[in-house]
């Protein structure tokens, strides 16, 4: 990502969110209708922690086939990211809730299944922190993010449509009640937040690949005899 | 002999020597088994008329003990092989499909036995109301072969980390939320609703449906996961 793009997405991201409090009316029928508008920051968060989640377990699908190092860091960066992104989902999500349906945690099935996706990744960085060998690690780790992706495909999308929920459903891509410019905004936001996620993805690998060099570095002068066999683990 | 029937036969194979292992020491099932009557006993202290505790927490608080049982015993069949040094055996013996088939036999008649126990305990000890029992009879077997087929590859995973135990635990509770809730959910229908079956009816093909996806995914990943 060069500068431009870099300060193009800054000026973006900055824009949609003036945009969201100046050019955004606020919505009509809910029980505080300025206080709503926080739906078009809070949804792109939750779409982006589901993108998150396909990346990690596309990534770990690639490792399993490739066994690339590389690959592996890549899982990790975006279930990192992911747990980022659903921390910010679930915060937005219950100031909404606490404003409009009165109480911060309905233990409706999206805030379920958010909290599902948090545990599933916190899992996986337990699983991480418990496996020392590095290619053991990746191995098992992206054979547990492949096996949790069809419960987490089952508590996002399945769920939601046979319990009943307070979130509406399908209130992006069909014309609902909301105001239009609610849906233009709040895709502006998501575009924003996604040239977010991939700037802090290709920061995190960086922040990776130096800490290997390193590592390896650190290797190679404290122990100058080093025989091509140590430099494989 | 042709390569599906060949893991069957591995699987069988694998099947009969876990449980020869198993009856020799008891450990799975009388850990499992131990835990799941423990704290059936204790919630029936607790919980047992006239306390007054809703049918709805009663068929949470069942499945609830049944998980944390299979947890303490389920990722035994890896473990075991681990601990014995027997996987590089096992690994040379037998195909990867066949090793996974062989253990999820196991732990699923490991889960039934489990049941077979506790539910009828359950029953008894906190007389929770029984409107329709071959319903339940079903929405149990069902739900403990759900669990075992969740929670069979993380059992692989877990035997080859540190702290398996803990582990085990966490890994699983994501994994075998799905089939938990549903399983949750028909229960309290085969307790209390007249039209049990109508109402449970979902909630068996979204557990089968389940299996028939987990099961499938965990046998790709289980070839990565077993083969150093």
């Amino acid at each position: 990502m060069n500068r431009t793009v870099q300060i193009l997405t800054g000026i973006w991201v900055v824009g949609v969110t003036v945009a969201a409090f100046l050019w955004l009316p606020p919505a009509e029928g809910f029980r505080s209708p300025e206080a709503a508008r926080i739906v078009v920051f809070h949804v792109p968060c939750a779409m982006l922690t589901f993108v998150a989640f396909l990346v990690n377990a596309v990534y770990s699908w690639k490792y399993l086939r490739s066994r690339d190092p590389l690959t592996d860091s890549k899982a990790n960066a975006a279930a990192e990211l992911g747990m980022l992104f659903a921390i910010l989902a679930t915060v937005t999500g219950s100031l909404f809730a606490m404003e409009q349906w009165g109480s911060a945690w309905n233990w409706d099935p999206r805030e379920t299944s958010i909290v599902m996706l948090m545990l599933v990744y916190a899992a996986y960085f337990v699983l991480r922190g418990a496996v020392e060998e590095k290619s053991k690690r990746a191995r098992l780790s992206a054979a547990y993010a492949l096996l949790a992706f069809p419960a987490m495909v089952f508590l996002i999308w399945i769920l939601p449509r046979i319990v009943e929920s307070l979130h509406p459903t399908n209130t992006l891509f069909s014309r609902s009640g909301l105001d239009p410019k609610y849906r233009i905004t709040l895709w502006s936001f998501f575009a924003g937040l996604l040239a977010v996620f991939v700037w802090m993805f290709r920061l995190r690998l960086r922040v990776e690949i130096a800490e290997a060099r390193l590592r390896r570095q650190h290797r190679r002068d404290t122990m100058p005899e080093a025989t091509p066999a140590g430099e494989t683990r | 002999m042709n390569r599906s029937s060949s893991w069957a036969h591995e699987a069988i194979a694998v099947f009969a020597k876990d449980w020869l292992l198993e009856l020799r020491t008891r450990v799975a099932l009388g850990a499992v088994v131990l835990f799941a009557v423990t704290s059936v006993v204790a919630s029936g202290f607790a919980l047992a008329p006239p306390s007054g505790v809703p049918a709805e927490v009663k068929a949470a608080l069942l499945w609830v003990v049944i998980f944390f049982a299979a947890v303490a015993g389920l990722s035994r069949v890896f473990v075991v092989e681990e601990e014995t040094r027997t996987a590089d055996a096992l690994r040379l013996a037998v195909s990867s499909t066949g090793v996974f088939a062989g253990k999820l036999a196991f732990n699923t008649v490991l889960m039934w036995t489990l049941c077979a126990i506790t539910v009828p305990l359950y029953l008894l000890l906190l007389e929770a109301p029984l409107r329709n029992a071959s319903l339940l009879v079903i929405v149990v077997l069902l739900g403990s072969t759900a669990l075992a087929c969740a929670t069979t590859a993380v059992g692989a995973i877990v035997a080859k980390a540190t702290m398996r135990g803990a582990l085990f635990g966490v890994l699983s509770f994501p994994v075998a939320l799905p089939p938990l809730l549903v399983v949750i959910h028909a229960t309290k229908a085969a307790w209390l609703s007249d039209n049990a079956w109508r109402v449970a009816a979902g909630d068996l093909q979204v557990l089968s449906g389940f299996m028939l996806v987990i099961v499938p995914a965990s046998v790709l990943v289980f070839e990565h996961i077993w083969s150093e």
